[in-house]
């Protein structure tokens, strides 16, 4: 008990509260999550209603272009919390994220592409374009069963959730750690990004996978589905923030932060770390994989340039600007950042990579903790949220 | 891009070849004792004689085709080994004169949207300038001319004075050994007395006697000469010899010529395998330098500090940009301007790896992970910074002559020089920098921070300023691997990116902190990936090195060479 009690007093969003009630991952969820639920679900409703509802010379009518602008956000937002759970949490610096995110992303446009079918340019009834181009004859094995909506929806999960659990399983096993581990990830989503280059690689090579028409029967083009895969995206980044609070709040949470803190102290405490590891790396892959399968019909491309490294370096700004190690900081930081990304590369597009290279280096020296740390010494925030969270919080 | 290099490359060779053999002729021409003399009033006299030439020169302009042929011979005894340009332009059809004055000039052709041609003098290859091209009309040759031409440049460089030419005569003439051909070559037998050229020459008879002979011991004797040659021509000689058609019969019928020419294509089979394997492994070590290059100065910050430099990429890029600038800056002096370039080089890219340490790194001590992203966001300050200044574009640096053109070992095994010299040049770097960290104080001092920074610190070591030194020394040794890089790929903003991967692997596979490690390390996979890359192709290869040192690296996560002693942890 004792060591639980000197673990939790470094974790800087466990305070105030009594042991026995921050034990609780129901507790957790009950002043943590309905603040963050309600912003997201706000601005989901209020854009799509404003899209659908409101005439188009109003100045509340939300267009479509924007609903697309706010789902790649949320996308990406999901795509920072899965970072933020194995960077902020655990201490593990992926620098590879990108890679599930693309596998994720490559999933979900197997299953586009083949919906196609026979309405491609040379109209072949099963194979795709880029397939027809190349002179191949058969489909090959592993793009089998992608037209099912189901079984492309288990390997967006499945082959990162593999991929993650191998590379990690090897790693953490003998205790490949700090920028040794981050060069391996970068050194991962690099060969990835090489391979499916490669046209032989049967991914589309440089062009990757593009014009898709309809998901699940309905056309990617129409407003409706649009707003239909943003809210999905805002429903499933609300459930990926409550089960990583929940996550966080157990017992096993604790033990992850306790490992980032100090891995061989909890090695000798007789905690099998490197499981712990493996596990946490999976489940944040696997949200980085469903953040791609999302991304991917939004923006009705999937290419190799996904796997850049550059890509998966962005991500880790998005947390560090956002605040590793507080979930709604992640997701702040990669709204911040992406909105900050639109504005500047449609103003001055040079200006954009001097902007994101002077916020690494001031982020990094000025703002360890991110806008949370600065939100969490203003106070103000941490007020407002115990005015939500204490009714709750007496009942419990 | 690439085909434009390879233009550049064989212009600038042909250059080099035909100036050489002008300057020896002219040289030559004279008696010894005169030589040392005249060699100052070279350029005089060259100019006296030369108005005559030019005016010989000039009664091409013009002539009826039945003419040239005498004024082509009258042109070979007058101009001797000096109109080899001048004849070879001709039988290219390069060879123009201008209408209104009749001045002969040999042209070259400037792509298809251009009314210009380039002109150049036809004895010295000297660029005259750019006129229209409606002004110039072409020095007519016919199929008749083109023979005479053809043997007229073959008798002219089968007995220059240059050994180079000669061979390289008798070798163009290899593929076609007729009795014209064997009559010169019996002249050139009589005064020859270079081995080599020997050789060569009884390679010639040997050829034009198997195809020509119906003797068995004649032809046998020639194939004896033949065995274990790598010439393309006798190759192909001995693989017609012994090709055997779809209805089971051979192309050749003498039974004991085939077989003797079965073994020797064997012999020479196994032979061409040998040095297409030491070429492999040229290649690979060439990668490898580059590699090591590349690797050092990270080796060096990263095995001290603990600091994961990603701007490292781009200090390269600057060494390379610096190599542009200079050239720029003398584009007269090609030939030293490089040279020039890697001490300043070195100095640009220390200077401004110290000015990342003192700016950033230093308040980022002990946070390894924060220093990978800060020093992230200013490799993208750099990047942009270049962009800005020298545009998106990929920027030429032009190769000195020094640098360019192969070693010709055989036919089958050439080296290119430019990457024979870059290979000695990382070795003597890396040797340097050896030298630096065992026998210099700062080097010293360097170590100690390496093995135990707060016991450094508490003897006396100014532990900040060794971080400083050291950060600038790994920088400037990135800026001289970019120098080196210029002459092997596109300078350009994104120069630095395509290495910072590679270099940390090679790094990470050597060991951390050891400075051996990365030379094995990467002589090891470059020489790896030459050799997996004939089976794999190029980005496979690249692939299955990555796959293969992310495994390795679990199997020893600290490195080939890992640092000994508790300090390491």
């Amino acid at each position: 008990m004792t060591g639980n009690s000197s673990l939790a007093t470094k974790q800087h969003t466990l305070a105030q509260h009594t042991l026995t009630q921050q034990l609780s991952p129901l507790h957790q969820l009950r002043e943590k999550a309905p603040m963050f639920i309600a912003v997201l679900f706000g601005v989901t409703i209020y854009a799509s209603i404003c899209n659908q509802f409101v005439p188009q010379d109003s100045i509340f009518y939300v267009s479509t272009y924007s609903i697309t602008l706010l789902g790649k956000y949320l996308c990406f937002a999901l795509l920072a919390l899965a970072v933020d759970i194995v960077w902020g949490y655990c201490g593990i610096l992926s620098l590879g994220h990108g890679a599930f995110f693309a596998l994720g992303g490559y999933a979900m446009g197997m299953y586009l592409m083949r919906q196609i079918g026979d309405r491609g340019v040379y109209g072949h009834p099963e194979l795709p374009d880029f397939m027809v181009f190349l002179n191949w004859q058969e489909l090959p094995w592993y793009w089998q069963g992608f037209d099912q909506f189901w079984f492309a929806m288990l390997m967006v999960a499945l082959i990162p959730g593999l991929l993650a659990f191998v590379f990690g399983f090897l790693a953490f096993r003998s205790r490949v750690a700090g920028v040794y581990l981050s060069i391996m990830t970068q050194a991962l989503t690099y060969a990835l990004m090489l391979a499916f280059f490669r046209n032989e690689m049967g991914f589309g090579g440089n062009n990757g996978l593009t014009d898709f028409k309809d998901i699940l029967g309905f056309d990617l083009q129409q407003d409706q589905t649009r707003i239909a895969l943003f809210i999905t995206t805002a429903i499933i980044l609300a459930i990926a923030y409550c089960a990583s609070v929940m996550i966080m709040g157990s017992k096993l949470g604790r033990v992850i932060i306790a490992i980032r803190d100090a891995e061989d102290r909890s090695r000798f405490l007789g905690y099998k770390t490197e499981i712990y590891k493996v596990w946490l790396f999976v489940f944040s892959a696997v949200i980085a994989a469903i953040a791609g399968a999302l991304y991917v019909p939004q923006v009705g491309i999937i290419n190799p340039g996904e796997f850049s490294p550059l890509n998966s370096i962005e991500i880790v700004v998005w947390v560090a600007v956002g605040g590793r190690g507080t979930l709604y900081g992640a997701v702040i930081g990669a709204l911040l950042v992406n909105y900050a990304k639109t504005r500047f590369t449609a103003i001055m597009p040079e200006a954009w990579l001097f902007a994101l290279g002077a916020l690494f280096v001031s982020v990094t020296v000025f703002l360890p903790q991110g806008i949370a740390g600065v939100l969490k010494e203003n106070n103000w925030l941490r007020r407002l949220t115990q005015r939500t969270a204490q009714p709750a919080g007496g009942q419990a | 891009m690439k085909f434009g290099l390879l233009r550049r490359f064989f212009c600038a060779l042909l250059f080099f070849l035909l100036q050489d053999s002008i300057l020896a002729q002219t040289v030559n021409a004279q008696s010894p004792d005169e030589k040392a003399d005249e060699i100052g009033q070279q350029g005089i006299s060259a100019s006296v004689e030369g108005v005559d030439n030019y005016a010989s020169i000039q009664t091409l302009a013009g002539a009826k085709l039945n003419a040239v042929p005498a004024i082509v011979e009258q042109l070979e005894s007058q101009l001797g080994q000096q109109g080899l340009s001048l004849f070879e332009a001709m039988l290219a059809g390069r060879l123009y004169y201008r209408k209104s004055d009749s001045q002969v000039v040999i042209i070259e052709k400037q792509g298809s949207d251009s009314d210009n041609y380039l002109l150049y003098d036809s004895l010295t290859l000297k660029l005259l300038g750019e006129e229209a091209t409606a002004n110039f009309r072409k020095v007519r040759v016919n199929n008749k001319l083109r023979k005479q031409l053809r043997t007229t440049i073959a008798r002219l460089s089968l007995f220059s004075n240059d050994v180079e030419l000669r061979t390289e005569s008798i070798r163009s003439m290899l593929d076609k050994v007729d009795e014209d051909t064997i009559d010169l070559l019996n002249q050139l037998k009589e005064q020859e007395t270079s081995e080599s050229v020997l050789s060569l020459v009884d390679l010639a008879f040997a050829i034009y006697h198997f195809s020509d002979s119906d003797e068995q011991s004649i032809r046998l004797a020639a194939l004896n000469t033949m065995d274990g040659s790598l010439e393309p021509a006798v190759r192909n000689l001995i693989n017609r010899a012994t090709e055997r058609y779809e209805d089971g019969t051979y192309a050749e019928v003498d039974t004991r010529v085939r077989r003797k020419a079965e073994q020797i294509k064997s012999g020479i089979e196994s032979k061409v395998a040998f040095y297409e394997f030491l070429e492999t492994i040229f290649f690979g070590l060439s990668l490898g330098s580059v590699l090591l290059l590349v690797a050092t100065g990270l080796a060096i910050t990263f095995g001290v500090m603990g600091v994961i430099n990603m701007a490292h990429g781009e200090l390269i890029m600057l060494g390379a940009y610096t190599t542009y600038v200079i050239q720029l800056l003398l584009p007269n002096h090609i030939e030293y301007s490089i040279l020039l370039a890697i001490p300043a080089a070195f100095v640009v890219s220390g200077f401004t790896g110290i000015l990342i340490e003192r700016g950033v790194i230093r308040f980022l001590h002990g946070r390894p992970l924060e220093t990978l992203l800060a020093t992230f966001g200013i490799s993208l300050i750099l990047q942009q910074t270049v962009r800005s200044i020298f545009s998106p574009l990929n920027r030429q640096v032009e190769t000195p002559q020094w640098l360019s053109g192969s070693l010709e070992i055989n036919s089958v095994l050439s080296i290119t020089y430019n990457r024979l010299y870059i290979l000695i040049f990382a070795v003597i770097v890396f040797l340097i920098l050896q030298l630096i960290l065992k026998k210099t104080s700062l080097g010293l001092h360097v170590r100690a921070v390496a093995q135990n920074r707060s016991m450094a610190k508490s003897i006396g070591i100014r532990t900040e300023w060794v971080d400083a030194m050291t950060f600038g020394l790994g920088s400037g040794i990135a800026g001289i691997a970019g120098v080196a890089l210029s002459q092997l790929t596109n300078v350009g903003p994104n120069l630095g990116q395509s290495y910072i991967i590679d270099s940390f692997m090679v790094v990470v596979f050597g060991g951390v902190g050891n400075l051996w490690g990365t030379l094995v390390g990467g002589f090891t996979l470059g020489v790896t990936n030459k050799f997996l890359e004939p089976m794999t192709g190029a980005v496979l290869a690249n692939i299955l090195i990555l796959v293969f040192i992310i495994l390795f690296i679990q199997r020893r996560p600290r490195g080939l060479f890992p640092q000994k002693g508790r300090a390491a942890e």
